[in-house]
């Protein structure tokens, strides 16, 4: 018997497994001096402990039965589960925009193999076509997956590797793009590709999902069908995020892509726009816009894509008491480019000086943003902040933390001169730093105020 | 319509028939907290603070289709309303946060209760995710795992097998299903519960009600249940030979399960017997050569009069669907008072939401309609009919309709399968009526946002010391005591249960006396409405131990009794018939200053939300009180 028999089996489960002939998949009578069980063996999580045999009962409950009780196993049939979701032909129509989905490992649309488990993501538009029908009704859709990372593991790499495609997609003519991400970096990747990819003629929208679509109250569907209608439909022309408005399944946000940000955990309304309002809401019906200022769709394919990453940047989030050992070891280790996310207007204590000035005499750029995330760096109100700017500490304005790494790494691909580097930097690309703040684009509302209270009471949150 | 006469209690009847019944026994336990978050357990009858939209949509199955049940759910497109109390909820309720680790207290107390149902305890527990996509849970699942399985009770010198003791989360209440909009409330959610699963070892309707009893009893006695209104609820499986297995839901009442089970074994060979007239007039579903009309213009303006008071943005459309050689069909009766007919109007509430009641209607029973005859005429001019044709109106928003018609359709198809594995709701009296198709075992899968818990063999041991004696346990000291077989079953299914045992803990009291009062006088006397069960519970002991000590005559111990129960009341005070009439008439009033273009069913839903609010677990009941009331 090979080890797929026994899959995440180890320890004492593992070998009276071997011992008695029990093997994954299989529908068996487990004998123990208690009494019997009848049910099909699963594979174990890798993680649990190695004295357990996991078994899924025809009451399609499952339970844990200790090994060292089994006395005898009795395989009664065997069947192993099958990882493939049969294709239904995406239907194409004349009328419809052709809008490409690229995969970059976040599942969007999968289905639940009952006897495991096991989420079986659904890619090509065949599997999309299957889960989400609706689709069809939105756009022709093409699919391309190029890569299958999970979100904490896209990277300069990838982001490449997905700017370059978005380029060949818009050569190709599509109407639109839409990107299926992890939810947890979505963020990053939003900002990188802002700047990465230029003047794009047509929308290139992000979506992922908070619930995964094995789950009936899966956000994912809904999700999907709002990107598919932006990419297609709507004139904004720019890196969009499109996820969740409201906890409820009344519509979605389009964010813009530098001003994005996972603000919970867990809700399906984690993203939110920081420090200005979003560019629209968005149903599968209808983009209904909130800003005017965004770029609008062309029929041109002028785009200009510069994927180009340097990875010696890093961000550091100050914490009181922080040692310049911090900043000494990044300048040890030969970083290029530092972005500090530092406390109220933007500011690091005193000891770290020495460090900061040891990093800009060896031409370490570093960025100033703040661990507030709302509002502008300001290093002229107190003498801290010009001591600092006087150390070479360049405020970066309102950029989101996030925002500024990895366009510091975009930059830092491009040249290294100081001058170069600063004038980039603040030159905003696609919004990371905007010249206003409007009022209502810090809006926390605190629970338990009367008034706040009275309105969540009369609206679907 | 045919008179259809049951004898609920010919057990042979049933039993030639090959009845059988298992029940699922829900009962809420009393922990502090909920199951798998760390909110306080309780309902509550404050208005909500918050409230979400929310959609639930069938996963792939694993043919990769969506399967039938999911997508019938799904046809129907309800938005579902979830109310968020600040007190009972936090995110996890809303679907908005993964689970916290289970509650370990709820795991102990679901062993004991296992342990004295002789099951044998898991070693490692699965949380499992059982699908529901009715809504009444946010993540379209419910957390659900397996404490112990291979359980018994004794009954009647046998063994009624326990299948299995699941510790699972409730699921909110409902607080209305009107059109597409259904309302929750979530207070109730997430309640640690314990499920009960007997095999189908009840033989007659006496039986199921019985065991239920004896089972409902075993758990009080062996402590740490909740007690009160809607903390245990049973779903009854009903199948007769040639059948197939029919769930009824959600009984709240033991009362009510020998007739609702009765009914059910009635209605299934019912429907038996359809199937043979059925195949032996169609050789298959689709040679039922139906006919529609579009009659929506033959009621332009007067929609009315058919009894049509939706409420809708959309345009009403009234079809009419020829149904050849099938009228002694539709008018065959499978309930007390309620046809075939019903059935497809049941469908047709639940699938296509059209539920104003009626919401079909029948040329073969006009006589119940205020349809003049002459739009019957007109009807039947372009749709002729046979002695056995039928005509059925269908009446509601367009797209509605064409649903209902649709399922219609199916209905009658389903014809030829016999009995339908369905889902039904207890309603009044003794009759169900369908709730949805039953979900098999593929609706069940791994919770992958839990690790398994391992049980150790300290941890069972320990729970089992300190369970309390077992009901059976109980009735062999009682047989000791001198008490006949009579008393001793009496005894065990009597609400003062635990009165007796107090009073024959007393040398000083004649245990068969106070087996008399307890199992025999007292449970007559709620027959006449004298609730002892409500009076003060140590004023009722006291009296009972000097009546029994010194030896009071029987009338003068009765009237005693009579006179104590004024002092607690009756369900009716406890569920005050004034207070409802006073709410009423607030809910009347505050309806006419608020709103005073409301339509009917606007008016139906404002007292409904009104009324709810001051009763949160009596839902069901107070449903069908102010329906009582609006069709006065
Ligand atoms: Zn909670």
């Amino acid at each position: 018997m090979n080890d797929s028999n026994f899959k995440g089996y180890k320890g004492r489960a593992k070998e009276v497994l071997q011992a008695l002939g029990g093997r994954v998949w299989a529908n068996v009578i487990l004998k123990t001096n208690e009494g019997d069980f009848d049910g099909v063996i699963l594979p174990r999580s890798e993680t649990a402990d190695g004295d357990h045999i996991v078994l899924k009962l025809k009451s399609g409950y499952n339970i844990g039965v200790r090994a060292d009780r089994v006395r005898e196993i009795k395989e009664t049939s065997f069947k192993e589960a099958i990882y493939k979701i049969p294709e239904k032909e995406f239907p194409f129509s004349e009328d419809k925009p052709n809008v490409t989905l690229l995969g970059t490992g976040g599942t969007i649309a999968s289905r639940l193999d009952y006897r495991t488990g096991a989420v079986i993501p659904a890619f090509t538009p065949g599997e999309l076509y299957g889960a989400v029908p609706e689709l069809a009704d939105i756009c022709n859709l093409e699919t391309l997956k190029l890569f299958g990372v999970f979100s904490e593991n896209m990277g300069p790499e990838q982001w490449i590797t997905l700017a370059e495609e978005i380029g060949r997609q818009i050569a190709k003519g599509v109407k639109g793009i839409v990107i299926g991400h992890g939810t947890d970096t979505m963020h990053h990747t939003a900002a990188v590709l802002s700047y990465m990819v230029q003047n794009s003629p047509v929308p290139i929208v992000m979506v992922g999902s908070q619930r995964s679509s094995d789950r009936p109250s899966s956000d994912a569907a809904f999700n999907l069908r709002c990107a598919a209608y932006t990419a297609g439909h709507s004139d904004i022309a720019e890196v969009m995020v499109c996820m969740f408005g409201p906890t409820s399944d009344k519509y979605n946000l389009l964010h813009r892509g530098t001003r994005v940000r996972k603000m919970h955990s867990s809700y399906r309304s984690t993203f939110r726009t920081i420090g200005d309002v979003p560019i629209a809401t968005v149903t599968p019906e209808v983009v209904t816009p909130i800003k005017t200022d965004y770029k609008r769709r062309r029929d041109d394919k002028d785009v200009t894509v510069k994927a180009v990453f340097d990875e010696k940047v890093s961000i550091v989030y100050y914490y009181p008491n922080m040692r310049p050992d911090i900043i000494e070891s990044l300048i040890d280790n030969d970083y290029h480019g530092i972005i500090i996310a530092g406390t109220g207007l933007g500011h690091v204590n005193k000891p770290l000086y020495p460090a900061l000035k040891k990093a800009h005499d060896k031409g370490i750029a570093v960025f100033m943003t703040v661990q507030t995330l709302w509002g502008y760096v300001q290093m002229y109100v107190y003498d801290t902040g010009r001591d600092m700017m006087e150390l070479g500490v360049i405020p970066a304005a309102n950029m989101l933390p996030e925002a500024a790494y990895v366009k510091l790494g975009w930059v830092l691909g491009q040249t290294r001169d100081p001058g170069k580097v600063k004038e980039m930097m603040l030159t905003p690309v696609a919004g990371e730093i905007t010249e206003r703040e409007p009022f209502d684009g810090y809006l926390i509302l605190q629970g338990g105020i009367p008034e706040v209270e009275d309105f969540l009471s009369q609206r679907y949150r | 319509m045919k008179e259809l006469e049951i004898d609920i209690d010919d057990k042979s009847f049933f039993e030639s028939r090959g009845f059988k019944c298992g029940l699922e026994i829900h009962q809420q336990i009393d922990t502090e907290r909920k199951l798998f978050c760390h909110c306080p357990v309780g309902l509550t009858n404050r208005r909500h603070d918050a409230e979400i939209l929310r959609h639930m949509r069938p996963t792939l199955s694993e043919l990769g289709e969506y399967d039938g049940t999911a997508l019938m759910e799904f046809k129907t497109k309800k938005e579902v309303i979830y109310r968020l109390y600040r007190d009972r909820t936090c995110t996890y309720e809303m679907d908005d946060t993964p689970p916290f680790l289970v509650n370990q207290d709820a795991v102990d107390l679901a062993m004991r209760v296992a342990l004295h149902f002789n099951c044998r305890i898991v070693d490692e527990l699965h949380v499992v995710r059982k699908q529901y996509l009715d809504g009444s849970i946010p993540t379209g699942f419910q957390r659900t795992m397996i404490i112990g399985i291979d359980g018994w009770v004794p009954y009647k010198g046998r063994k009624i097998r326990i299948s299995q003791l699941n510790l699972e989360e409730d699921s909110c209440r409902e607080v209305s299903d009107i059109g597409h909009q259904i309302i929750f409330a979530t207070d109730r959610l997430s309640i640690p519960l314990i499920e009960v699963i007997t095999d189908a070892d009840m033989k007659n309707p006496d039986e199921a009600a019985e065991v239920c009893r004896l089972l409902g009893n075993s758990m009080k006695a062996a402590g740490f249940v909740r007690r009160g209104i809607g903390t245990v609820r049973q779903d009854v499986n009903v199948s007769v030979t040639g059948g197939d297995r029919v769930e009824i839901k959600g009984v709240y009442k033991v009362g009510n399960i020998k007739r609702l089970t009765a009914t059910e074994a009635v209605r299934q060979i019912g429907l038996l017997d359809l199937k043979k007239m059925f195949t032996g007039r169609f050789t298959s579903p689709e040679a039922v050569s139906y006919k529609e009309e579009n009659i929506t213009s033959l009621f332009s303006g007067t929609a009315n009069t058919i009894g049509c008071r939706l409420e809708s943005d959309q345009p009403l459309k009234v079809v009419a669907l020829y149904a050849p050689n099938l009228r002694d069909m539709i008018n065959t009766p499978l309930q007390p008072g309620r046809d075939f007919g019903f059935e497809l109007s049941g469908r047709v509430r639940v699938i296509a939401c059209i539920d104003t009641k009626p919401n079909l209607f029948f040329l073969s029973q006009k006589e119940r309609y205020d349809i003049p005859d002459s739009l019957w005429d007109t009807i039947t001019r372009s749709l002729p009919c046979e002695t056995n044709d039928d005509i059925i109106l269908v009446c509601g928003p367009s797209a509605d309709v064409a649903t209902a018609i649709n399922e219609i359709k199916i209905r009658i198809g389903e014809l030829a399968d016999g009995v339908i594995n369905e889902t039904r709701q207890d309603i009044k009296d003794g009759s169900t009526d369908f709730e949805r198709i039953l979900p098999g075992p593929d609706r069940m899968y791994p919770d992958t946002d839990h690790p398994p818990v391992k049980i150790t063999e300290e941890r069972v041991t320990k729970n089992r010391d300190s369970i309390q004696e077992q009901l059976w346990v109980k009735q062999e000291r009682w047989r000791k005591l001198g008490l006949h077989e009579e008393q001793v079953a009496a005894l065990s299914l009597s609400k003062f249960l635990d009165l007796f045992e107090r009073l024959a803990a007393d040398r000083a009291v004649n245990p068969k006396k106070a087996a008399h009062y307890c199992a025999d006088v007292m449970v007559g006397l709620r027959r006449k409405n004298v609730h002892l069960e409500y009076a003060d519970a140590k004023k009722l002991y006291t009296l009972l131990h000097r009546a029994l000590v010194e030896d009071w005559p029987y009338a003068h111990i009765k009237a005693a009794l009579i006179a104590l129960s004024q002092s607690g009341g009756t369900p009716d005070d406890h569920y005050g018939t004034s207070d409802f009439d006073t709410l009423w008439k607030k809910a009347e009033n505050g309806f006419a200053t608020a709103k005073t273009n409301g339509s009917p069913d606007k008016f139906r839903r404002y007292i409904t939300g009104q009324i709810l609010r001051e009763y949160p677990d009596r839902t069901a009941d107070v449903l069908e009180k102010i329906t009582a009331r609006l069709s006065e």
